[in-house]
């Protein structure tokens, strides 16, 4: 059996902020109607917490449920329960109209840490950063300069960006050059 | 920059996150139709100057269409509102009746 590795096998960079790929994380895309009981009960199911409401990401430790779209949830796990947990959902879905994907081999999560995190997407991303418009529990799909992204906050300085895995080399590229030393805005 | 709201998801989406959709409220003709409709669905297109009816993506957010009515000259954005809809909504063309008088566009004014 091969190994499953990461996009870029947990690299990292310290600049004014702390840029780490995550390694491998688990993430199932699920669409349906996110206001059906069968939907809710499946995703709070396999990944313990609340269901998020509109733009909301709801996630303890590697487990979470961040709202993707009006139809759409990504259901965070630890890598190794990916694949389990999918067929966990679309078991509890079987009767309804509804996707389950074990998505987490196409995609690569970083974690971007420390004072400047915020600084460094506001670099990249035309997304609002102020701390009063962006903070944890909430999600903002996006683009970095010119691929599509997704960021939520773990803590209050601690962001997770995912997005897709062949672009991962592009993107930890861009966080690292937005975090060089000697380039700071200061504008938060 | 053209900022236009998403009604989908909520975001103040500026236009590098959008992708143009082209003109709005566009009837397909398709099967047992005409060749004129057929050439005019597919090729004929309003060029105005002034009030404007357009499909947008949300494409590097949540990826949803939705349709916006916006001015071509100023770049005023008149509301913007669901892509599951044959017309737009009364209070965006009374929006636009107290901003442009007179406004036509193909079938509404
Ligand atoms: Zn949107």
């Amino acid at each position: 059996m091969l190994e499953a590795v990461s996009a870029l096998d947990a690299a990292s960079f310290n600049g004014f902020a702390r840029i780490e790929e995550a390694g491998l994380r688990g993430m199932i895309t699920l669409r349906g109607d996110l206001g059906s009981t069968g939907v809710k009960n499946a995703a709070t199911g396999v990944a313990g917490v609340d269901m998020p409401g509109r733009r909301e990401a709801n996630c303890v430790g590697e487990k979470g449920i961040a709202w993707m779209s009006p139809d759409e949830l990504l259901v965070l796990v630890p890598y190794a329960e990916a694949e389990h947990a999918a067929g966990v959902i679309s078991r509890a879905l079987a009767g309804e109209h509804a996707l389950v994907a074990n998505v987490s081999d196409a995609r690569a999560m970083f974690y971007v840490s420390g004072d400047g995190a915020r600084e460094v997407l506001a670099k990249l991303s035309p997304a609002d950063m102020h701390p009063e418009t962006f903070r944890p529990g909430q999600i903002r799909r996006t683009r970095l300069a010119q691929v599509p992204a997704g960021f939520w906050m773990r803590d209050t300085e601690t962001f997770e960006v995912i997005c897709f895995r062949s672009v991962a080399d592009y993107v930890f590229g861009l966080l690292k050059n937005a975090a060089q030393p000697g380039s700071e805005i200061g504008y938060f | 920059m053209l900022i236009l709201h998403c009604p989908n998801c909520g975001i103040d989406a500026d236009e590098t996150e959008l992708a143009a959709g082209g003109e709005a409220h566009l009837k397909r003709f398709g099967p047992g139709s005409g060749d004129e409709e057929f050439e005019d669905y597919l090729f004929k297109r309003e060029n105005p100057k002034g009030v404007h009816f357009e499909r947008w993506r949300h494409a590097a957010g949540c990826g949803k269409w939705f349709h916006a009515a916006r001015c071509t000259t100023t770049l005023e954005v008149f509301g913007t509102y669901s892509a599951q809809t044959t017309e737009p909504p009364k209070e965006i063309c009374d929006k636009i009746s107290g901003k442009r008088p007179g406004w036509a566009w193909r079938l509404f004014k």
